[in-house]
């Protein structure tokens, strides 16, 4: 990526902490001060006296940027993400927003058909640089505010997909993926903005990040090892590996010794990430709020099956939600989202 | 708002340009029945006075969108024939190197997107792009061809809702040639036009006898005035037909053999040619000299497209991000 001239991969051991929704607010804000060309677009995102998008990422931007670049649109999900798709030929750079990711299948058409497709139907010659944020994750909603969708999009040539874990690593990415010249999912995690939701966990996750002040930038396609380990390796990504961590201390204290790679973008793959640790563990566990079947997960356990099979000691095994819509009910949804009991019991099946 | 003179070279222009998307179109059809082109296509014999009235009226650095029918969109918007048959011959050389095909024609370097196939999605896409220019405080306007079939998907409501809210300098234009495939426009709409849609807007909605090349030049012209000078959206509603089926495989049979006739007899070349016989712009001899023009730069088209080469398979891996 040629425009990343500033790329930091480590963030301070010590600075200032943020919320993942301020790490956002503040790329959003750089990239709009550094370049004009950047809107805004999506419901309630900019409305005086209001909250900022959904969960109010937005928040003062308009009062800075004024109506001209943070776009509220009525309530028409598909219209708005076409107009994006348009906007970004025309040369800006839109960042567009749907206020839970569930509602991305209205505009699957012009995500799936127009974004992904027009740089490839033109022979190369157009260039679609746009952004769809769209928070995903089960937090006592139901089924229709609790997708975790980046599946779908995975399967979509065309499109780059990115889901930080931590404020750092979202507000990095964010500002890469304003700066290319690709169309990019952007999903975040509804807890990791700090909802209670229905978790089990209380206390356990850390929604604050340190963000070194000014400007960084990361790369995509570069996963992080976001805990050295020796006997098994586990892929997640967003609220899972926060879950993979409370699992592997307490693997640790059983002596298992888990290395927990963050994939942080999922189009590009850093797969080299992924089979580098497998040769060294010879295990692997995936873990997404994804439902299982056809999930990214399945991607991962098919390429690391083909490339690493001499490696391997163990079954491959996915924590995942299981195949079915998101329950409301708070007993259920704990039981439908991965747990760090169900993340224990994988690793430790699979390293007997 | 007074509209520009045409001047006679522009009127045969216009003309010319006519001819130029019916040739080609029966040089198309023809080629594909002696089986020397891949893939399907959608033909527009019929709809010149659209093509022509409406790309006539856009100028440069002004955007235009078309759909699953855009043959004579392009021919009109000024793409060298050449490069859209050697698109419809899948070269390497074609507008769109190959990996467009029929229905994705369009150079957005010379004034047209890549042509989008999905009924009604070219009608956010120069909406947005009317969104960059008016941000980008450029002159232009952005046009969107579609089907009467398209004025009943959601996107329709939902983007010129939004033009309409922002006063976006962009001109929808629908092309009602009656059906969509084959399904009776007056089978699925209750209203009388397309263009009455237009109130529920808030914006000028315009029915125009698309058939007649001034006509939809005129309103086009007009239109497009008040979208460059920030009065925003017009819906126009272009009457017309098409003379042949919906895609290759379509006889038609669900049209009466008198309603074809009864628009064969309001074709748009044949009533420029009568009325310029008549007032002497035209003479039989001019209107020969013009086919046999528009034959020679088509004959030429199709030596370049077949004397191309065909891309390599393995450029199907490329040109899916950019980086």
């Amino acid at each position: 990526m040629s425009t990343l001239n500033n790329i930091v991969t480590k963030p301070d051991v010590e600075g200032r902490k943020l919320s993942i929704v301020e790490a956002l607010r503040e790329a959003l804000q750089e990239e709009m001060r550094r370049d004009e060309r950047v809107i805004l677009i999506g419901e309630d995102i900019g409305i005086k006296g209001g909250f900022g998008g959904a969960f109010t990422v937005t928040l003062g931007l308009s009062d800075e940027f004024g109506s001209e670049r943070v776009i509220d649109t009525p309530i028409s999900e598909a219209g708005f993400t076409g107009i994006a798709v348009g906007a970004a030929l025309g040369g800006l750079r839109p960042v567009a927003d749907v206020q839970y990711a569930d509602f991305l299948f209205l505009a699957m058409d012009q995500l799936a058909n127009h974004a992904a497709k027009m740089r490839y139907m033109s022979g190369g010659k157009l260039k679609v640089p746009m952004v769809m944020r769209a928070p995903v994750g089960a937090t006592t909603r139901g089924s229709q505010h609790a997708q975790s969708l980046e599946s779908y999009f995975v399967h979509v040539p065309g499109l780059k997909i990115a889901c930080p874990s931590n404020p750092y690593d979202a507000k990095g990415l964010l500002k890469s993926a304003i700066r290319m010249d690709d169309p990019v999912l952007f999903f975040e995690h509804k807890l990791l903005y700090g909802s209670k939701g229905s978790r089990k966990e209380s206390g356990g996750l850390e929604v604050f990040g340190i963000v070194p002040e000014g400007e960084y930038l990361l790369p995509f396609g570069e996963a992080k090892v976001v805990r050295p380990g020796r006997d098994i390796t586990i892929v997640a990504n967003l609220l899972m590996v926060h879950k993979a961590m409370l699992a592997a201390k307490i693997l640790s204290e059983q002596g298992i010794e888990s290395e927990i790679i963050d994939v942080r973008t999922l189009v590009p793959f850093d797969w080299q990430t992924v089979f580098d640790s497998v040769a060294r563990t010879g295990r692997l566990v995936i873990v997404h709020e994804d439902t299982l079947t056809g999930g990214w997960g399945a991607e991962v356990a098919a390429r690391v099956a083909d490339s690493c099979i001499g490696y391997l000691q163990g079954p491959i095994r996915r924590v995942t939600a299981p195949d079915t819509p998101v329950p409301f009910a708070p007993v259920m949804e704990n039981f439908y989202v991965p747990s760090v009991e169900r993340i224990v019991a994988a690793v430790k099946e699979v390293c007997q | 708002m007074t509209l520009p003179v045409l001047t006679n070279d522009q009127k045969l222009g216009m003309y010319r340009k006519m001819l130029l998307c019916r040739h080609f179109e029966d040089r198309v059809n023809s080629l594909f029945l002696q089986g020397r082109m891949p893939g399907t296509i959608h033909q527009a014999q019929g709809q010149e006075g659209c093509a022509v009235g409406v790309c006539e009226a856009l100028q440069q650095g002004d955007m235009l969108t078309s759909t699953h029918r855009p043959h004579e969109h392009a021919v009109a918007r000024g793409i060298p024939v050449k490069f859209l048959m050697a698109e419809l011959f899948a070269k390497s050389t074609g507008c769109c190197r190959g990996k467009g095909g029929s229905m994705h024609m369009g150079d957005a370097d010379r004034g047209m997107l890549p042509a989008i196939a999905i009924v009604g999605g070219g009608i956010p896409l120069a909406t947005g792009y009317a969104l960059s220019f008016k941000y980008l405080k450029r002159p232009n306007i952005a046009a969107c061809f579609f089907g009467d079939g398209a004025v009943n998907e959601g996107i329709f409501h939902e983007t010129v809702n939004m033009a309409a809210i922002w006063d976006l300098p962009v001109l929808f234009v629908c092309e009602n040639n009656k059906y969509g495939a084959s399904t009776l426009i007056d089978s699925v709409m209750k209203v009388k036009t397309v263009g009455a849609r237009a109130s529920a807007y808030g914006i000028p909605g315009q029915t125009v006898d698309g058939n007649d090349v001034f006509a939809v030049y005129q309103a086009t012209y007009e239109a497009g005035e008040r979208a460059r000078s920030g009065q925003g959206p017009t819906l126009l509603e272009l009457e017309t037909y098409r003379f042949a089926g919906h895609s290759r495989s379509d006889p038609g049979h669900y049209r009466s053999k008198e309603e074809v006739a009864e628009w064969k007899a309001k074709d748009p070349i044949a009533r420029f040619e009568t009325r310029y016989l008549a007032e002497g712009l035209l003479t039989s001899d001019l209107i020969a000299s013009y086919r046999s023009s528009v034959e020679q730069e088509l004959n030429e088209a199709v030596e370049f497209a077949e004397s191309s080469p065909s891309p390599m398979p393995e450029e199907c891996l490329a040109d899916v991000y950019a980086e």
